[in-house]
């Protein structure tokens, strides 16, 4: 591995519990700067889990705990001192199902920006369009800005929430199987925009589909539950390298489809 | 496989009828439509029986009944007989008890629903829904021995050297105030403490069922919890919210026994929230037992035409909202 990478963010001995259940114990793993890092493994293994521990989204479940530390630029997210809200808006994300909020498609990509205090017309609508345009919906969708952003299709409202999230110019941005609730047209197109994102972005991706994770990531993390179902950190490396070359026989076992 | 063997061995006749009534689907139809028909029809026979025992009045009085620029007055004795005090009372107490009852049951809505801790939503919920459920007369009683004196009259007071005292406003805001607190500011203040339990319970309901992906993404974005309720949750259930809002106006403009009790009961003139006066509701329950004649009660029963289509009119501006919100927000 070239450790001479800069490093967006670092992942230290992380576990994250919830009330008394391990869901993952003691992870540690880089995230690099401009790369796309993909999370795999299998269902429960913890990679909602561990992804969600990466902007604190964890602190929305009542009885979650972490220990160990997730640095940013080399600075603790979870020190108390540091405020959340800045973190999340270093730290953007893009879910599962896409959840567009019912309003206008302008609405929706200028509703980070609006939240800093952003409110010049002129500037908001060359903001909404260089995100709509970076999220590759510009197009599509130049001539609706003002219509509600709930009725386009499935993909296209995914996209309009990469866009939202790009709007605030955010460092990192994590996805959540962003691609699984989509057709597969809509999953190419995601697949190809997180392609042109890293040059901005560092990514960090969870996804189950393993062909996925090799098109579109230079890193790949293996996590899988141990014996307490806890998920843990089985193995980090190149993606070409982890898919041709895996050094553990359960990653082996896990790409090769002889896994559950 | 035993069943499908006698589902088989069925008579021919027995399988044709099944097969036209659709195994049960066109009698359950024919049931629906049967009960809705009848729902139906018993509105518009409402509006008709309603409609013709007024006739004696609406020939009698015309459009001058319900006009609030004629001299009003109400006399049983003269058999003159004239709505607009107890149509105006309708509406300012109604109008008074949603200004202030719509902040206090969103506050308290969104505290429930968002902020509280786990623990204490169960408690607080029970007392809502409980105070909900109170008889109104249960509020009237209390309204009198309690609410009025210790409450609404010292309110009054203030009020009426306040508001009262600019010119322009003593119409609305004059005093004084009867001592005993009669008035349709009491009214107004009662039905604001019976509606907010219901505003407060249905938009309470609303906002837990905003999916818990609307505040993830929120949330992701950098907004506080605050930013969040405000920008995202509040616009997701403004349609549900809307609903909320009318069905208390339609609680208040419609509430008989509370009003009656605490609004003073007279038909005088003037528009001064602080004077006794009558609502639609009320009038009808003090007057129609003991009308004097059959003007009176023709009069009395043309009231109830115009509450009928006041809260006809209510429903339809709801629904154009709630359509008018969703077709905005949710793109349908
Ligand atoms: N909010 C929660 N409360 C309790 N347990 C949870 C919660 N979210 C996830 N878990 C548990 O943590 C484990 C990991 O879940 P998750 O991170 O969603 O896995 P994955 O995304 O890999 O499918 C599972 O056993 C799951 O049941
Ligand atoms: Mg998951």
């Amino acid at each position: 591995m070239q450790n001479t990478l800069p490093i967006k963010m670092e992942i230290q001995e992380l576990s994250v519990f919830y009330k008394s259940f391990r869901a993952l114990n003691k992870v540690t793993m880089p995230v690099y700067e401009h790369k796309v890092t993909a999370i795999i493994g299998p269902s429960g293994c913890g990679k909602s889990t561990l992804l969600r521990s990466l902007n604190r989204m964890t602190d929305l479940v009542p009885g979650a705990l972490i220990e160990g530390k997730v640095l940013l630029d080399g600075e603790d997210i979870y020190d108390p001192k540091k405020d959340v809200v800045d973190v999340r808006r270093r730290v953007g994300m893009v879910f599962q199902h896409p959840n567009p909020f019912p309003m206008s498609i302008y609405d929706n990509v200028a509703f980070g920006p609006r939240l800093y205090g952003l409110k010049k017309r002129a500037f908001l609508d060359e903001l909404v369009e260089k995100s709509l345009r970076s999220a590759a919906l510009w197009d599509e969708v130049k001539d609706k800005l003002h219509q509600s952003g709930m009725a386009l299709s499935g993909g296209q409202q995914q996209r309009l929430c990469i866009a939202r999230a790009i709007a605030i110019e955010p460092e990192v941005i994590l996805m959540d199987e962003p691609a699984s609730a989509l057709d597969p047209v809509a999953t190419l197109r995601i697949e190809e925009l997180i392609f042109q994102l890293k040059e901005r972005f560092s990514i960090v991706i969870v996804t189950h589909n393993m062909q996925q994770a090799a098109r579109v990531s230079d890193y790949t993390t293996f996590l899988l539950m141990n014996e307490e179902r806890a998920g843990e950190l089985i193995e980090f490396n190149v993606t070409t390298t982890l898919f041709t070359r895996p050094k553990d026989k359960r990653t082996e076992d896990y790409i090769t489809g002889r896994f559950g | 496989m035993a069943n499908l063997k006698a589902i088989k061995r069925r008579p021919r006749w027995y399988n044709k009828i099944g097969y036209w009534l659709q195994h049960g689907d066109r009698i359950w139809k024919a049931l629906l439509f049967l009960s809705s028909l009848l729902i139906v029809s018993l509105v518009v026979w409402i509006a008709w029986r309603l409609w013709y025992q007024s006739t004696l009045s609406r020939h009698q009085f015309g459009w001058a009944f319900i006009s609030p620029w004629v001299p009003s007055s109400w006399n049983p004795a003269l058999d003159k007989f004239q709505a607009w005090p107890s149509i105006y009372g309708s509406l300012i107490t109604s109008v008074i008890a949603l200004i202030l009852a719509i902040p206090f049951s969103l506050g308290i809505a969104i505290f429930l629903a968002e902020l509280a801790p786990a623990y204490a939503r169960p408690p607080l919920n029970y007392m809502i829904e409980m105070l909900a459920a109170v008889p109104s007369v249960v509020y009237g009683l209390w309204g009198i021995y309690v609410f009025l004196p210790l409450i609404v009259v010292p309110i009054g007071e203030v009020i009426a050297k306040t508001a009262g005292q600019i010119p322009g406003l003593t119409t609305f805001f004059g005093g004084p105030m009867p001592v005993s607190g009669l008035s349709r500011f009491g009214a107004a203040l009662i039905l604001t403490i019976m509606i907010t339990p219901t505003i407060t319970a249905v938009s309470r309901d609303v906002l837990l069922a905003i999916p818990q992906s609307q505040r993830e993404a929120s949330l992701a974005l950098g907004a506080t919890q605050w930013e969040t309720i405000w920008n995202v949750l509040i616009p997701y259930g403004l349609s549900g919210i809307l609903g909320a809002v009318i069905l208390g106006f339609g609680r208040a403009i419609g509430e008989t026994m509370a009003v009656t009790m605490v609004i003073g009961n007279t038909t005088g003139g003037g528009y001064s929230i602080l004077k006794p006066g009558y609502t639609m509701a009320s009038i009808i329950a003090n007057e129609f037992a003991e009308a004097v004649s059959d003007l009176h009660a023709s009069a009395l029963i043309e009231i109830g035409v115009v509450l009928f289509v006041t809260t006809l009119l209510l429903n339809a501006i709801a629904r154009w909202l709630v359509w008018n919100v969703n077709h905005r927000t949710m793109g349908r």
